[in-house]
Order: C-alpha cells, then structure tokens, then sequence
C-alpha cells in the first residue's frame, strides 16, 4: 500500500468474525482481514453474497464481537455494542444499513429521528453549528417540510436518503453504507451512491462501501476491496483494479458485468458456487473455482502482498 | 418478422383504483426471441407481464388485447385462463427465496403442476422432474427433488424456478426481474441458461428488467416503458446504441459508466 501522510481513520488488523452454531464448528465468515479507511477517502469493498462483507461492517460498527484481530477508530479500539450505549467517542462511526424499510423507526417522524443524531454529535462535544433537521434534509435532495412526517409516507429511495441524514446528524468522520443501494430502484441507486460520496468526502470523514454492484462502486470509490469467502484477494486503487485486474477471482467478477453496448454478448460465467464458508477449501479458498489453478494451490493459503494482491500466481 | 408471433399485446390499458397504469401498451413476442421490457420502476413493465397470465390485483379493469396464437387472454373465462396459466404461459419472478414454497420438496413443486395440467402419474411425472433439473445444470437432479429450497443457494433456487416454469413445455415465459435478486457471477449463469433454452426449445421470453446490461446480454428486441407507455422499440443493437426517443437516451446516460466515458 502507499504510504500516506495522515494515519489511517479506521484501522482493521487480522480480524475474525466467527458465527457459532449448535452442533457444528463455528462459521468464519470474516477470517483475518486487514483493511484501512483514511479521512476523506471512499474505500469500495465488493464480492458475492455470502462473502462476509456485510459481517465485517458490523464489526467495524461494533454491532458484532469480532473473535480475534483489533478494530480502531480514530486510536481507539472498538468495542462491541452490548446493553449500554456506545461510547462517546465511538458516535463518530456511523452505519447505512441496507434496508430503508427496516431502518427507521415507522413510529416517529422524520425530524425526531434526525434530532436524535444532532443530540449524539453535541454530546460526543463537537461544536454546534446549528444545522437543523430541515437543513439536512436539504442536503440529501428532500423538501424540509419532510421532517413532520412519518417514514411510510416516502418511497425506498426517498427514505434512504433519510437514512443518510440521520447518519450524517451525528456529523460521523466515518460513513459505513452496507449495501445502501441494493434495496433502491436502478434509477436511484446511482443517485443515492453519489450523494453518500460527496456528502462524506464534503464533510472530511472516511467512507466504506459495501455492495455486490460493482459499477457502482467503480464510480464511486478510491479504493477498492475485493473479498472472496471471509478474505480480502486484492485491493488497490479503483482504475488500477478496473482496468487491470490481476486476482482470477476479481478478473471473473469483472467479466460476469454486462455491458450495456447492444452487442448481444453473454456475460463470461464462473463455475461453481460461493463454498459454505463453514468449511473452506483447502489451501487457496479461491482454488476450486480458479480458472488458472495450478499445482500446490490446494495446499498453500496465499496472503496478501504488498502489490494487494493474494494469489499464488504473483508470489512465485 | 420471419417468424410469427406467439404472444401479442395490443392497446393494453390497465386502471387500477381510478388511476391509469397502464395506457395502450403494443408488443409483440416471437417463438426464439427474447422480448426486453426496459424501464424505472412505477413505469408499467410488472404490470404488463402480470397482464398476460391473468395475475393482475383484484379490482383492475383492462382493456385492448393479450393474444396468444390468436386467442385473447384477456375475455377467457377463468378456468380456460387457468388451464393456459402454467402450461402455455409461465412466470419466474424476482426473488426465488419467496417464490418457491419453503415446505415443499422441489420434487413436489415441480410436478404438481405437470400431473394436472399433462395428466401424468406420479413416476413419469418425477422422470420428467429430473429431466428438468438436468437441464437447469442442477448437480445430483435425483437427490435434489427430495430437498427443500431453503437447501439450495439463490442461484440455484432460480434454477430451479425455471424449471418449474418450464415444466409443462410453455411458449411463452415470462420472466420478472429474474436475475436482480442474484449476484453478477450468478446472473451470468442464469443469463446464458435463460438464452440458451431460448434458442434450443423455441421459447418466447418477455424479459422485464430495469437492467439495461442484462438487456443488452440477452435481449434480440427491446422495448422501452415509461409511465405505462412503450416509448420505443427495436432490435437491440438499435435501441441501444442508437436510441430514437429522448428517454431511452436518458436511461443511457444515467447508467454507471455511461456518463464517465
């Protein structure tokens, strides 16, 4: 990775995320991953359902106990949510969720909600700067008489741009957005990616994105994450990873997109399903599906290097 | 037109509650041919599809005409719909988690309808089951019938949901959003299987999806909706690098990576 001159915001080391269930070994579905998000920069994190993306954001949110690894936060660890609040301190991390139906509250208005955020950030002592519900609203594209009415009154797109709001109230340094455009309309998933770029890039924080969309990503992100079964196969800047991809896997992702250019050709098709992440495929998790395994893949567990890339083909 | 249509929509109108949905909707779907319904979403396209197998919500009043190989859908009595619903015309929906009954086998979701509609016992009809799951590329098709679809992953749920759906050997399908639920590499299969059942058996497919590069992939013929309008149609190729109407090229270039290049 380069060097940059500001430390990173978010810092994740070696995490693991296990999932227990009765009977069976636990599932890792986060199984050591290292990642950096720094201030004002938007890292994209993408792969297949199933991958673990989602479990590594609530991590990062502290909404999930990670079994091994560190997570910090602007220095200080995060430390999973139990019955009290989160700290203070940690307020400044903010989530995003994938389904505007079920992230807000159906019972309060709008403006109450977003009160709420407004309330975290003084209390967390940042500075007031008078910024209203209504102004908020403003920001993400909403008329400010939005805020006397109940979330069943808007459309998906139009109630995750509350979501944001309500994120942003607690003037967070860091954004999470888990897959925060899959439950949208095509026509206002762009329009929602790009609000949460600028919006978290305006205010200086740090943004993670998670979505299975790469196009959207691409647009949106500096960086990019690819992740395949609870690890992170190659990383880098986002023209880098699009225009020369060099893990099999992140190739085979790139290939299956299709290409609205009225050429009538079949996205290229990867073979074989995600594995059930209880139980990894020996060696290179990848290794099954990789069509340019070859001899000792089944065996050696490739880590990532420092091009951010995992894979055998680049260490030999 | 070298072939002729097997499903034909003309001036379909569809108000619902005293608002109208749909307003004169013209397509015409050919045996081999897969038929695009592009379009935002509140544009009409679910509707229109939901129209030609008589599944529209209760309440709703039509007008034009559904031809399939020249009888109107639209006038027949319930149970000759009914008889047609499955067996002539099919449908795959969005989302093979809800789509598919969670308590049943796959064996018996694919052959209930095959034993009412083909009449056939129950071992030819689980002879046939299997068939289908062989050529939806399900591995093990003898021990799947026996699973639940919570067993399964959603790309081979979908999987499964075509079979279903092409049980009774239909002519036309019509699929809904078929691969929005699954991810890129999953679609990529779902696509090429959608294609080639297409071009093997002769299939119509009406495919309405709000992804113009899933159109792009598959599409011969692409229709544009916008507030329960076609707008535009054509040959893919066409519609899609040469649009005619100012909306088709709206949707163009709003799409990601359209704007930057």
């Amino acid at each position: 990775m380069t060097p940059h001159p500001t430390a990173p915001l978010l810092s994740v080391d070696d995490l693991v995320v296990q999932y227990h269930r009765p009977g069976a070994p636990p599932t890792r579905a986060v199984a050591g991953v290292s990642l950096q998000v720094r201030a004002g920069e938007v890292v994209g994190l993408v792969g297949e359902s199933g991958c673990g993306k989602s479990t590594l954001a609530r991590a990062v949110c502290g909404l999930t106990a990670p079994a091994e690894g560190r997570i910090t936060y602007a220095g200080t660890p995060v430390r999973p949510l139990r019955v009290r609040r989160r700290a203070p301190a940690l307020t400044g991390v903010q989530m995003v969720f994938q389904d505007p139906y079920g992230s807000l509250n159906p019972r309060r208005r709008v403006g109450a909600q977003l009160s709420d955020g407004i309330r975290t950030a003084a209390e967390r002592g940042e500075a007031p700067d008078g910024t209203s519900p209504e102004d908020l609203l403003t920001r993400v594209g909403l008329p400010a008489s939005a805020a006397e009415r109940y979330p069943q009154e808007f459309s998906g797109g139009q109630r995750q741009r509350i979501a944001i709001a309500r994120a942003l109230a607690a003037r967070p340094r860091l954004l999470v957005g888990d897959e925060p455009i899959s439950a949208l309309d095509a026509s206002a998933q762009l329009q929602v990616a790009t609000l949460m770029r600028s919006l978290a890039v305006e205010s200086g924080a740090g943004l993670l994105f998670i979505s299975h969309d790469l196009s959207v990503v691409r647009l949106i992100a500096d960086r990019i994450a690819v992740m395949y079964l609870g690890r992170i196969v190659e990383t880098g800047p986002t023209a880098e990873v699009w225009d020369e991809p060099r893990h099999p896997y992140t190739r085979a992702l790139l290939a299956a997109v299709p290409r609205p250019d009225g050429a009538g050709v079949l996205p290229a098709e990867l073979p074989g399903d995600v594995p059930d992440p209880a139980d990894p495929p020996s060696g290179c998790r990848f290794h099954p599906r990789c069509p340019q395994v070859f001899d000792g893949c089944d065996r050696e567990e490739p880590q990532l290097i420092a091009g951010g890339v995992a894979c055998r083909l680049y260490t030999a | 037109m070298t072939t002729a249509t097997v499903l034909e929509i003309s001036g379909l109108t569809l108000d619902l509650g005293g608002r109208r949905i749909l307003g004169g909707v013209d397509l015409a779907v050919r045996p081999g041919q897969v038929h695009g319904l592009a379009g935002e979403s509140g544009s009409g396209k679910t509707m229109t599809g939901l129209a030609a197998l008589g599944l529209l919500p209760p309440g709703a009043r039509t007008g034009g005409r559904i031809e399939l190989e020249g009888t109107d859908l639209l006038t027949l009595p319930p149970r000759q719909l009914a008889a047609l619903r499955g067996r002539s015309v099919s449908m795959v929906f969005q989302d093979p988690s809800t789509s598919l009954h969670p308590m049943l086998s796959i064996g018996h979701q694919l052959t209930d309808h095959l034993r009412h509609h083909l009449k056939l016992d129950r071992k030819t009809a689980k002879e046939r089951a299997a068939a289908l799951l062989t050529q939806v590329r399900i591995p093990n098709p003898r021990e799947a019938l026996v699973r639940y679809p919570h067993q399964f992953s959603g790309g081979m749920r979908q999987r499964i949901a075509i079979a279903i759906a092409l049980a009774c050997e239909p002519k036309v399908l019509i699929a809904d959003e078929p691969t929005t639920a699954l991810d890129v590499t999953v679609q990529a299969g779902v696509l090429r299987l959608l294609r080639g059942l297409c071009d093997d058996l002769g299939l119509a497919v009406l495919l309405v999806t709000h992804d113009l590069g899933v159109m792009s992939a598959i599409a011969d013929q692409v229709s544009v909706m916008r507030h329960g309008l076609v707008v535009e149609t054509g040959p893919r190729g066409r519609v899609l690098t040469d649009p005619q109407h100012e909306y088709t090229r709206t949707l163009l270039d709003s799409l990601p990576g359209r704007s930057t290049v």
